[in-house]
């Protein structure tokens, strides 16, 4: 039998994070929630949540302890997912809080999108076109549906190896894979089959690790 | 490593050109823990089941969100909303909406907490309107729904909001309400036009259509639906991102995969499930 992966969900005080351990759990995850940064260094996986202001989300953060720890473990190879603002946290920086310095782990910058043309933020079901070969990205059916609620995007000429674009207006970054680090852009607790499935997926990469 | 995206994707799959995707929501009004509905406003409630087995049913049935409202008015029955929230978002994985009787930020906390996506408020905002913006700042816009109930004017020209169940014209004009809502951190927008609700006789378009054009957060059409072509009206003529009913589903008069297939007949792009 397999010995399940063990996923530490940071809790920094991010606001809910109860369906996404339920979810992770669903996955196949053993799931620790823990606002303790000493669990870092015990986890198979780490996952990052992440609703509201970027600035908010990022000071929260780092007030938190967890921004050391998380980078070593990166450094070492751990796998890490973030999701909505906590993918967004993954980058330098975002138009959201000017001046204020994301994890710095994806080289790029969120830019929100203009208002005029569709609803800002996006909220709504959108489809996610596969870039190159993410581990997130397997097996998935055709013009996949996630749930995405979100203002600020990721910008294509972000440094990103693979994972997925979807378009709202323009396209964007929605999964980012580079190495062990990957986001979604979207909720995948919140996206019914595609999301458990990139779940699955994320697990799957933690275990080859 | 800089990718220019263009020349590298990769088409394993026919491409769509779908960035719009219009939503199909149920909303479950919740009384003392349980499922009901108001045929029409102030009239008998009937009992449509309970709060987890209707979610999972919809979810099942690729509903784009779900929406529970709270009509309960007691302490004890408060609580109760929140045990079904937090079972609720535990065993579905979907979007999820709670109003009904929120008026603090302490509110929003706690009903995030329970894994609920977003909030709507409604007569404690137009009480006090700097609640949607503590709440929108503390949040962030994305989880602040304004939901607004609204009846035409009786001179026939716009309309104003109603509260307390559209029992209170409060006199404010609709399309000055949700613009102000916008401009203090509402993120979506639900209208519910009382002249329509629970009549099945069809959502009214044009106020659908005015608020659409007021805002440019999303706005969510409700109260009125009875038949398929009621939800491609409201989503074409009347501009709403999303439509929102209750009983036409409840009561199984229609079914969401049912919308869907007609709404895809005619050219709407929706999420196939």
């Amino acid at each position: 039998m397999k010995v399940p992966i063990k996923a530490l969900l940071i809790d920094y005080g991010s606001g809910n994070i109860r369906s996404a351990a339920k979810a992770l759990e669903r996955a196949g995850f053993e799931v620790l929630v823990s606002s303790d940064p000493a669990q870092v260094a015990a986890a198979d996986a780490l996952v990052i949540p992440g609703q509201g202001h970027f600035r908010q989300v990022m000071e929260h953060f780092d007030a938190s302890g967890f921004r050391e720890p998380l980078l070593e473990a990166t450094q070492r190879g751990v796998p890490l997912l973030g999701i909505c603002v906590g993918m967004q946290m993954l980058f330098d920086s975002s138009s959201e809080a000017p001046g204020l310095a994301g994890l710095g782990l994806l080289g790029g910058h969120l830019e929100r999108f203009e208002t005029g043309q569709n609803p800002v933020p996006q909220m709504q079901w959108n489809t996610l076109e596969p870039v190159g070969d993410s581990p997130m990205m397997l097996d998935l059916p055709c013009n996949p549906f996630a749930y995405f609620v979100h203002s600020y995007y990721v910008s294509l000429d972000s440094e990103i190896d693979s994972g997925a674009i979807t378009d709202y207006g323009l396209p964007f970054w929605s999964v980012v894979s580079k190495g062990n680090i990957h986001g979604t852009q979207f909720h995948p607790e919140k996206s019914q089959a595609i999301g458990l499935k990139m779940l699955e997926n994320f697990r799957r990469f933690a275990e080859k690790n | 490593m800089k990718l220019v995206p263009s020349s590298v994707r990769f088409l394993k799959c026919a491409r769509l050109e779908r960035m719009i995707t219009k939503r199909i929501i149920p909303c479950l009004d919740v009384q003392d823990g349980r499922v009901v509905k108001n045929v029409k406003f102030f009239e008998n409630h009937r009992d449509a089941g309970s709060p987890l087995e209707l979610a999972r049913a919809y979810e099942a049935q690729s509903a784009d969100e779900l929406v529970f409202y709270d009509i309960t008015a007691t302490h004890q029955g408060r609580k109760l909303m929140l045990e079904v929230a937090s079972q609720v978002a535990e065993s579905v994985m979907m979007p999820l909406t709670i109003g009904g009787g929120v008026s603090t930020v302490e509110d929003f906390r706690s009903l995030l907490l329970t894994g609920a996506d977003k909030i709507s408020v409604n007569s404690s905002a137009v009480r006090d309107p700097e609640l949607i913006r503590r709440a929108s700042d503390h949040f962030g816009a994305q989880c602040v729904v304004l939901s607004v109930d609204a009846k035409k004017r009786s001179s026939g020209i716009g309309w104003t909001v109603h509260v307390g169940g559209g029992r209170i014209d409060t006199g404010l004009d609709l399309l000055e309400w949700v613009e102000r809502g916008q401009a203090l951190g509402a993120g979506e927008i639900v209208l519910n036009v009382m002249d329509a609700d629970g009549t099945q006789s069809g959502f009214d378009l044009g106020a659908t259509r005015a608020v659409a054009e007021a805002v440019d957060v999303s706005v969510v059409a409700s109260g009125g639906a009875g038949k398929l072509e009621d939800f491609y009206d409201v989503l074409t003529i009347g501009k709403a991102d999303a439509a929102l009913a209750a009983s036409v589903f409840h009561f199984g008069t229609l079914t969401v995969p049912q919308v869907k297939a007609y709404l895809r007949s005619r050219g709407l792009n929706v999420r196939d499930g």
